[in-house]
């Protein structure tokens, strides 16, 4: 194996581009990572979560800007840092027509992990996703969570010291997924640097940083709670009331009330101050003759940043494209 | 290096074992085709159906009709009248065949004048209408000669036993019945192989890109030849226990002699196999997805039977064609099958086969090698 120079980071990415013919699926995306974090990749689908991973894997080619994985370009060196990756597609690509250590001795081979070294690794995985016993099992036989656990094993059994997992939680159960997530905070804990990519919120809220990407382009990066706190500017209240789409109506025009968003049985309301707005809030409700349920201060969650921040995205491109 | 490769073989074998329709189509179609063709594909012409309309009611006109009956090759019917209805019989695929005596046949032959049959044929199947044309003409002209004999028997018959007769000794090598199994039994085993080896390549990359599999495949350290040789010994080694089969099928049941050495033989095939392994990856690289591998491979396959001087001698074939079959490397392997089933030719006189089907192997490989590459775009 090739020795990645010294370097604090793992991942150093600089005004990454990625077009497909006249669409711009990357759109000059600039981070760094560092070795032990859980960095994650936040968005929609399309919203070039996936691309990214696999420019940063060596499968696609960056049009412009720079990509050091290991200390290796991607463009120029992919196979150096196909050395110090492991990657986990969304299909968990596995052969369903193997066995469970079939799976396992096929990628571990791949990998040229052999002989006494290949046997521990072997056993690590099986634990690691709780399939002892069950080596001699089908793999189409497994269902979700297992798959994704096997899968997980075969793209870790070279020890790599950085792993790209694109939405690995896709069509698995809950529990599954929790399962999951400490073996991403136990490799983390070890050294490993994880990439995840998600669209659940509460995924996100593992990751020690977040990269939020829309349509190509990175529109926020920090911590969970930096996201949360710096979105929402001012203070967060919600709003339950007998009729939501007159409460609408009612606090919509305020003055007091910078934004409106409906988060599942109530509202969300961003305030410049928590007490006028609450004041305006009931005297609007009072005058439209809407009944209110509950109305307080809370803190902010990181689906009100993504909200704030994808909204402010949007309205800033509108801003451009005027 | 050897460790990646050998994981490769390992899973493309267990994949194809466990596979039940894979494992069945690895050994009953291809029983089945050498079969069929070892029984069915024939030039024979036998029982042709054959209208006769002898308008003439003569002892000359019963005397060529009952020859043509005993020669075995027509299945006559009498029919009365004046031939009007031969359009329709040949248009309801009823008779291949109408052969007509006019009124006054024999009175010709005995006035010594020249007579004239009629044949009307259906040249649709152009080969059948051929043979029997051929026959019919063998046929006529030996009851003219015997007429002709009887005719200077009678007015001189000293003179008679003097006319000189060329007299044919047929000698055919190789194959001394000409039997036709023997021709098609040795092509089979060529084209039976190139079926299936293109079947199990064509999809087998592009199979994992549709799953998903290549991907992760391509972002592991493998070079491409290493996967291009994971991709291909295991094929190789399935394809030669296919000739084995086959091969024994050929030789026990339809008593195809192996008149040349197994280890030439061997040799012949590996080069053949891996060339058409070589095609089969290709064609895989190249697809997005198993169907249009499946009609590209088909494609491929069809013309490259045709060219091959599998069924029809390529020395036919317009010059263009004939250059054409250079190209195929069925072509080669056929003349490679046939010399060492058949004629227990050395590798002295068949080596620029062996060159023609090393050069197709190694070009198609290295470009399968060349086209497989680690990125997606």
């Amino acid at each position: 194996m090739v020795s990645a120079p010294a370097n604090d980071a793992s991942v150093v990415v600089e005004e990454l581009v990625k077009r497909f013919g006249t669409f711009t699926a990357v759109d000059r995306i600039t981070f760094a990572a560092y070795k032990g974090e859980v960095f994650g990749f936040l968005g929609p689908n399309g919203s070039g979560k996936s691309t990214t991973i696999r420019i940063l894997c060596g499968l696609l080619r960056p049009t412009s800007g720079r990509a050091r994985v290991a200390g290796f370009d991607v463009a120029s060196n992919p196979e150096a840092v196909r050395q110090h990756i492991g990657y986990m597609s969304q299909k968990f690509s596995l052969y369903n027509d193997l066995t469970v250590i079939e799976n396992l001795r096929f990628y571990g081979g791949l990998y040229s992990v052999t002989g006494a070294l290949l046997k521990e690794r072997i056993t690590w995985a099986l634990r690691m996703a709780g399939l002892e016993g069950r080596e001699d099992s089908m793999t189409r036989t497994l269902s979700g969570g297992w798959k994704q656990r096997l899968a997980l094993g075969c793209a870790l059994l070279h020890r790599p010291p950085i792993v790209f997992l694109d939405e690995p939680t896709s069509g698995v159960d809950p529990l599954s997924r929790r399962r999951f997530w400490e073996l991403i905070q136990q490799m983390a804990s070890e050294g490993v640097t994880v990439f995840v990519s998600t669209h659940y919120m509460d995924e996100a809220e593992y990751c020690n940083r977040l990269a939020l990407l829309m349509r190509g382009r990175m529109i926020a990066l920090g911590t969970p709670s930096e996201l949360k706190l710096g979105a929402v500017k001012g203070d967060l209240m919600v709003l339950e009331a007998d009729s939501l789409p007159r409460a609408i109506e009612a606090v919509k025009p305020l003055p007091q009330v910078r934004d409106v968003a409906v988060f599942g049985n109530g509202l969300h309301l961003v305030v410049p101050d928590a007490r006028t707005a609450a004041v305006a809030v009931r005297d609007a409700m009072a005058a439209a003759g809407v009944g209110i349920l509950r109305l307080e201060v809370i803190r902010p969650s990181l689906e009100d940043a993504f909200v704030a921040l994808t909204g402010r995205a949007v309205d800033s491109e509108q801003e451009a494209g005027r | 290096m050897l460790a990646r490769i050998w994981q490769f073989v390992v899973k493309e074998f267990f994949q194809v074992w466990r596979d039940p329709r894979t494992r069945f189509s690895l050994i009953v179609p291809p029983i089945i085709q050498i079969i069929v063709f070892g029984y069915a594909a024939t030039f024979d012409v036998h029982n042709v159906p054959t209208a006769v309309f002898d308008q003439d009611h003569s002892q000359e006109s019963r005397e060529l009709i009952s020859r043509f009956a005993s020669s075995g090759y027509f299945k006559i019917t009498q029919e009365s009248g004046n031939g009007a209805r031969i359009n329709d019989l040949i248009d309801r695929g009823r008779i291949t065949l109408a052969i007509r005596i006019l009124p006054g046949f024999a009175e010709e032959i005995r006035k010594r004048e020249d007579a004239s049959l009629q044949v009307v044929l259906d040249g649709t199947d152009s080969n059948t209408a051929l043979i029997a044309l051929g026959y019919i003409n063998q046929i006529t002209q030996r009851y003219q000669q015997d007429y002709q004999r009887d005719y200077l028997n009678r007015i001189a018959p000293l003179a008679s036993q003097r006319v000189p007769q060329v007299m044919l000794d047929e000698r055919p090598w190789f194959n001394k019945n000409l039997e036709d199994k023997l021709f098609f039994v040795p092509g089979t085993i060529g084209s039976v192989l190139m079926v299936m080896v293109m079947t199990l390549t064509a999809f087998s990359i592009v199979r994992e890109h549709e799953i998903g599999t290549l991907e992760q495949i391509m972002v592991t350290p493998i070079r491409p030849l290493e996967f291009i040789l994971g991709k291909t010994i295991p094929y190789l080694m399935i394809a030669l226990f296919e000739l084995l089969i086959i091969s024994l099928v050929g030789v026990m049941w339809f008593e195809v002699p192996l008149r040349g050495s197994i280890a030439l033989l061997l040799a012949g095939s590996l080069l053949f196999i891996a060339g058409v392994l070589g095609i089969g990856l290709l064609i895989s690289t190249l697809s997005n997805t198993q169907q249009q591998a499946m009609v590209v491979s088909f494609f491929f396959v069809q013309p490259a039977i045709t060219l091959s001087g599998f069924g029809f001698p390529i020395s036919s074939m317009p010059p263009v064609l004939q250059w054409l079959t250079y190209l195929d490397p069925l072509r080669y392997y056929l003349v490679v099958l046939r010399a060492t089933f058949l004629k227990g030719l050395d590798f002295d006189l068949l080596w620029p086969q062996f060159v023609g089907m090393a050069v197709f192997a190694l070009l198609t490989l290295s470009a399968a090698a060349a086209r497989f590459r680690k990125t997606l775009d």
